[in-house]
């Protein structure tokens, strides 16, 4: 059996003849068991999975499938899909099923994609290295002993060892962009509200956005072309047309591009991570772009911004995970209010707790104005600042992540250290642009960098076109 | 130091969580290191600036009020931890 890595490989071998969809489907199951040490699934579909794909190779023959038949796709354990367990790997909704599909979901699979199971993440998206599940941490199928960067951990390795062709994870503050730079695949933020929101586990609501994990840019556009759009579940999901972006992967001409002064000379940025990071630059500017440093005098405020408004949010959004109406209660009750205590605090973990209690703090009556409408006021600094220079380049570049891939259990004692995984990744989330995560060589361990790559409000076609043109190094100027 | 150990409590209860007292002092010790640390804001002057709320570009989206599928009784019911026919099931909270 062919290796699969890609939705073009699929295609290619399904329109041969030479294999069908339900043979695909049990190539990758087979990986999944063979790769169970991984972590990466919580639940395999298997026997959805397969039904799915018989349908799939009926409409085949009858030359009535969707554009994405033959490809199979995991779903971090956030998105909802009817009469499917779904408990963004959390105690706390043990047992729970979704009684609906979240509209992303729904468009894959009215295009024929096949759903092959949930995956692995931090509890309710909230970290930055998979450690924080309750189902135990994802390993990085590189390097056993290291993370795969989170909270999509699970995607990004999914995609990483061949365990399915693409996954959708959500993005609050770099839990796409991040897990893809450290597993070496790619991985795509969308602009905030270019893809509903409907059904999708709620954390931090205004910077939440689903994104994808692929193997190449076309799969990327082809998947984001198929979720983005109106739906009339999610009021703040944007109405502009969604360009056909996977027709149009050449990105023609000289780019403007700009890179973040403040990346290179902060702290924390390793020095294998600048290297790569220059040789970059070095690299768009033997294609011909123009390349230049740029000033992002914010930069350092987006993380703090990040977590005073994320916190502030989940504490709200998470109140409704009260042992009531589903999910977890604890048997210790004995009236109204130790069951919503009990069972909020057996069900959560530590780090969830945290974030819910930080919020609390931040949202509280003597503390609103000077932490959270402060917070809101950087926030639109920060925007207008990266607006203004999007206005003047056609892309802003930095690396993914200030490290490569760290090992299981270096940061987890101290949740500020933690954070600090997100350095690179929140100013695009503070803002709301889109933003990729590409492959970009690896460390001297062997871990994989990742070069990260901003464009403007709904400029993801010419996102994934420049990415596109870089990976294959290809280039029309 | 913003949060002591009557914050702390406070904060528990308004986050309906509870806290072992042996967690509480490295709970006030993570919330006032984080706390610490993003006070660097108040290094950014926000003189005049007005709190962004809303990071959609979409506004005022109407739609005809129509029925549409709605969740039916044994469906709501599905996933209760504790249900009888008809309702959710708690523990009596009146007339204690």
């Amino acid at each position: 059996m062919e290796n699969f890595r890609n939705f073009n490989q699929i295609s290619l071998s399904l329109s041969k003849g030479s294999t069908s969809c339900v043979d695909i489907v049990n190539h990758y199951l087979k990986n999944i068991k063979e790769k169970s040490h991984l972590n990466a699934f919580l639940e395999v579909f298997e026997k959805d999975a397969l039904d799915q794909a018989k349908s799939v190779d009926e409409k085949l023959k009858k030359g009535s499938a969707g554009k994405l038949a033959g490809m199979v796709i995991g779903i971090k354990d956030v998105l909802c899909y009817k009469d499917h367990k779904v408990q963004a790997s959390s105690k706390i909704l043990e047992g729970f099923e979704s009684q609906f599909t979240s509209t992303a979901v729904q468009k894959l699979i009215e295009e024929d994609a096949v759903i092959i199971g949930r995956l692995n993440c931090d509890e309710f998206a909230m970290g930055s290295s998979n450690e924080n599940s309750a189902y135990g941490p994802v390993l990085n199928a590189t390097d056993n002993q290291r993370v795969p960067g989170g909270s999509s951990g699970g995607c990004a390795v999914a995609v990483q060892a061949n365990l399915c062709t693409a996954t959708i994870g959500s993005d609050t503050g770099g839990s796409v962009r991040q897990p893809a730079s450290f597993c070496g695949v790619i991985g795509l933020k969308p602009t905030y509200s270019r893809v509903s929101r409907f059904g999708l586990l709620a954390y931090a609501s205004s910077f939440d956005v689903i994104g994808t994990f692929t193997n190449n840019i076309e799969d990327s556009a082809l998947i984001l072309e198929t979720m983005a759009g109106q739906d009339q579940f999610d009021s703040t999901v944007s109405r502009n047309e969604v360009p056909t972006y996977s027709k149009n992967l050449t990105f023609e001409g000289k780019a403007k591009i700009g890179y973040i002064k403040e990346t290179l000379n902060g702290e924390g940025i390793n020095d294998e991570v600048r290297d790569n990071f220059l040789e970059s630059i070095n690299r768009f500017k033997a294609a011909g772009h123009d390349i230049e440093e740029v000033s992002l005098p914010l930069m350092k405020y987006a993380l703090p911004t990040y977590y005073i408004l994320i916190t502030a949010e989940a504490s709200s959004n998470l109140s409704r995970y009260d042992g009531v109406r589903y999910g977890y209660r604890s048997p210790n009750t004995k009236d109204m209010e130790s069951l919503y205590k009990k069972s909020r605090s057996e069900g959560f973990g530590e780090e969830v707790r945290r974030r819910i209690m930080l919020g609390t703090f931040v949202l509280s009556a003597s503390y609103y104005d000077a932490f959270y409408t402060k917070a809101q006021k950087v926030r639109n600094l920060i925007k207008e600042q990266v607006e203004n220079l999007l206005s003047r380049y056609d892309f802003l570049i930095m690396p993914t992540s200030p490290t490569t891939a760290f090992k299981l259990g270096e940061h987890n004692q101290n949740p500020l250290e933690m954070y600090l995984a997100d350095l690179f990744t929140v100013q695009a989330s503070v803002a709301g642009i889109p933003a990729i995560s590409i492959p970009n060589g690896k460390d001297s361990n062997g871990m994989d960098f990742g070069l990260q790559i901003m464009a403007n409000f709904f400029e993801e076609e010419k996102l994934l076109a420049f990415s596109n043109c870089y990976l294959k190094n290809e280039w029309k100027i | 130091m913003k949060v002591d150990k009557h914050t702390v409590r406070k904060l528990a209860h308004l986050s309906r969580l509870e806290l072992r007292e042996e967690d509480e002092d490295n709970m006030i010790k993570d919330l006032n290191e984080i706390l610490t640390w993003v006070e660097q804001l108040n290094e950014v002057d926000t003189e005049g600036v007005e709190p962004l709320t809303n990071m959609s570009h979409e506004v005022n989206v109407f739609r005809e009020d129509q029925v549409g599928e709605h969740l039916d009784h044994e469906k709501a019911l599905k996933n209760a931890p504790k249900k009888d026919e008809d309702f959710f099931r708690v523990p009596k909270f009146l007339n204690q």
